[in-house]
């Protein structure tokens, strides 16, 4: 997490750090993460107490035994939670997720078939399509938001389920994609798959590299253009924004095809690795279930604070327990205990104004200890001398 | 004519979980707690009244009392797991939204872990019957009942009253004026010494009540008696939310609502035995679309002017009074 400086002291000291909000947002986060995984070990005692503790440290540890495998499957819920995140940012809560992942991934399987572009370009046009493919399913939500006034949340769950069947129609109807007999999307030619990163037995590729490219560019955005301003002011207060002559609805619409767009690459992120076995590729097998990577995307975002930088290390994380949880079926635990692990997460994490609160009062009773030692030691004890800090503290939140 | 009585007949047991379900949303939203987590807390209700008919069933009880102490065995349990929502809410101030999708996530994984473990399946599966063919005496009354009283489920009937007990809490009681009160103007209500906390309290855990019994009858109507959690309850919490803002936040509008929702569905489903439909030759998957399709229309055309609670999704601060 990026620590904000404070301007007001110019040397470093562990309290300006502790009082910055990327670090009690940091420190929330820790803790949603220590509560799921002590309920998650819970859990496991239950179901089976005598392989608890090998159990839990595999669903801790085991993920560094595929770290390949990590960076693979974080790359899809980094796209999700960027997507999901962004939007937060402008107070909208973007769970079609899931609609815009699937649309892109029927966009980039589309290309990947139906187009014979030159070898070395036509994985980059199949990921293009995935972005396209987001962008127009995450913009529906946001037209209906900006210009109709109906309540995004009910929308993009539409969305998910529209595009689900949509897509899964589509593929079940066209005779190059779908193989019947096997239920399942044929295999794509190698040009339409991203270049692999070589690693043995994983199919880590470049797009983890993309993924984390993109996260920094939206920090930029975010942080340092007026478009972001506008977008995180939105998100603050709709109405004051509006009064300074932003253009809300534009932006609603913006952000959301963004968001979508993120989605979207996801989605073809996912469907165009390149598989362990040579002749093969990633299929889809079209059975009418929304896709959990959108879900997944939500946690993420979540997690990370809705903070780009912070959704990077977030999506890592959750792929290495999901990892982790994998490997914990060789005690006989079920990977759905990560699932449970995940969702105690983030309902934690919906408290962390209440943990930033309890941060706040453990570095209160910290710095009355010091005063007290130093009135003990003959200085003026000032009860209020904490006030004009958290003044300062609230005021950096209104600005920023 | 058997083609319409046979779409009626089907649409009410669907359109029941969608009421009730939205109903709980309406007590819940109207006191100005916004309740996302209707999918999970349905799932749960299904699923814990779906377990005890799995463990009573064997003692040749009648199905429709089994049924019945089931309903109140998934009341319970939607009410108990509503606390999550109402404490996060009311009492730690959290984002109503987010606390919500967690519950939404953790049902279905929850069941697959306990039914994985317990039952090497998926979920729970239930051997009971709990078909009506045909109410006595009512069932022979012409018309009406063919509609009403054949083919169907003790649910519908209770789904009925359920509605009509709601509407008249809703609107007549000191309780339910109170209730309206703290999602308009929380600190109104409060000046004039409604509890605030109290009343959100009541709101969520009777969305809790009516979410898990429309979860258990979605099991029961739609789903045979069973629960799974892979499919869980499919949407239906979801839609239900759609119908409640369809319904405009009240009672008798949610319940033409949710029958508008559960007609389309039943016409998805029943493509087949419909001649003329079934001649237009059209994939199935568009009729699958419609109701969602329909929902969004819907929507956009009503929510020009939002009769949304005005307070809802706000935490109650008594300090900023």
């Amino acid at each position: 997490m990026p620590e904000k400086k404070n301007t007001t002291k110019k040397v470093f000291n562990l309290e300006s750090v502790l009082k910055s909000k990327g670090f009690s947002a940091f420190m929330a986060a820790l803790f949603a993460i220590f509560l799921g995984l002590i309920f998650g070990f819970i859990v496991m005692t239950v179901a089976s107490p005598a392989n608890s503790l090998p159990g839990f440290r595999t669903v801790l540890l085991g993920g560094f035994r595929r770290l390949g495998d990590v960076f693979y499957f974080a790359t899809p819920i980094l796209m999700t939670g960027l997507s999901v995140g962004f939007a937060f940012k402008m107070g909208l809560f973007n769970i079609g997720a899931s609609g815009q992942y699937t649309m892109g991934m029927f966009f980039a399987l589309y290309v990947g078939f139906m187009l014979k572009p030159a070898d070395g370009i036509h994985w980059l046009i199949c990921v293009l399509a995935g972005f396209l493919g987001g962008l127009l399913w995450g913009l529906i939500p946001g037209v209906f938001k900006a210009l109709l006034n109906v309540n995004e949340v009910i929308t993009s769950i539409m969305t998910n389920y529209i595009g689900m069947y949509l897509v899964d129609m589509l593929i079940q109807s066209n005779g190059a994609m779908y193989v019947p007999s096997k239920t399942r999307t044929a295999y794509l030619p190698q040009s339409a798959q991203l270049p692999p990163l070589g690693v043995d037995n994983s199919s880590v590729n470049i797009s983890i590299f993309i993924a984390i490219f993109i996260a920094v560019i939206l920090y930029i955005i975010l942080n340092k253009t007026v478009f972001g301003y506008e977008l995180k002011a939105t998100g603050y207060n709709r109405f004051a924004s509006q009064y300074a002559g932003m253009s809300g609805k534009r932006n609603i619409i913006i952000t959301m095809a963004v968001a979508g767009a993120l989605s979207g690459l996801g989605g073809a992120f996912a469907i165009l690795a390149p598989s362990t076995i040579p002749g093969s590729s990633m299929t889809y097998e079209p059975i009418n279930i929304i896709a959990a990577n959108g879900f997944n995307g939500i946690a993420v975002a979540l997690l990370g604070n809705s903070s780009p930088i912070g959704i990077i290390f977030s999506a890592l994380f959750i792929s290495h327990i999901q990892r982790g949880g994998t490997l914990a079926s060789l005690f006989g635990y079920k990977p759905e205990i990560i699932d449970i692990v995940i969702s105690v997460i983030i309902y934690f994490s919906a408290f962390s104004m209440l943990m930033k609160s309890i941060l706040d009062r453990i570095v209160k009773k910290r710095r009355e200890m010091r005063t007290k030692d130093h009135a003990e030691t003959g200085g003026k004890d000032d009860p209020d001398a904490d006030n004009p800090a958290r003044a300062l503290d609230n005021d950096k939140k209104g600005v920023n | 004519m058997d083609t319409l009585y046979y779409l009626i007949q089907n649409t009410l047991p669907v359109a029941i979980p969608l009421l009730l379900v939205a109903l709980g949303g309406m007590f819940s939203e109207r006191s100005g707690v916004i309740n996302i987590a209707l999918e999970g807390i349905m799932l749960f209700g299904a699923f814990f009244g779906c377990l005890f008919v799995y463990f009573i069933e064997g003692t040749g009880m009648n199905p429709q009392t089994i049924l019945l102490l089931a309903m109140l065995v998934a009341a319970v349990s939607g009410l108990v797991y509503s606390f999550l929502l109402s404490f996060a809410a009311i009492n730690m101030k959290a984002d109503q939204t987010i606390t919500g999708t967690a519950m939404n996530m953790l049902v279905p994984a929850a069941i697959l872990l306990f039914s994985k473990m317990n039952f090497n399946s998926d979920g729970v599966t239930t051997n009971t019957n709990f078909y009506i063919r045909e109410v006595p005496v009512l069932g022979r009354v012409p018309v009406i009942g063919k509609l009403f009283f054949q083919n169907t489920y003790i649910t519908v009937y209770i789904g009925f009253f359920l509605l009509a007990v709601s509407t008249i809490i809703f609107y007549t009681t000191r309780f339910g004026l109170r209730l309206r009160a703290c999602g308009e103007h929380p600190h109104a209500a409060d000046s004039v010494g409604i509890n605030v906390y109290l009343m959100r309290y009541a709101g969520v855990s009777i969305s809790g009540i009516l979410g898990g019994i429309g979860g258990f009858f979605y099991a029961v109507g739609v789903m045979d008696g069973n629960t799974n959690g892979h499919t869980g309850v499919a949407g239906f919490g979801f839609l239900a939310l759609a119908v409640m803002i369809f319904g405009q936040w009240k009672p008798v509008k949610i319940f033409f609502a949710a029958l508008f929702f559960a007609f389309l569905r039943t016409l998805a489903y029943s493509i087949a035995l419909i001649p003329f439909l079934d001649e237009l030759n059209i994939n199935q998957t568009f009729y699958k679309i419609l109701p969602y399709l329909a929902t969004m229309i819907v929507l956009a055309f009503t929510s020009g002017k939002s009769r949304a609670p005005k307070a809802e999704g706000i935490p109650y601060d008594k300090s900023q009074r």
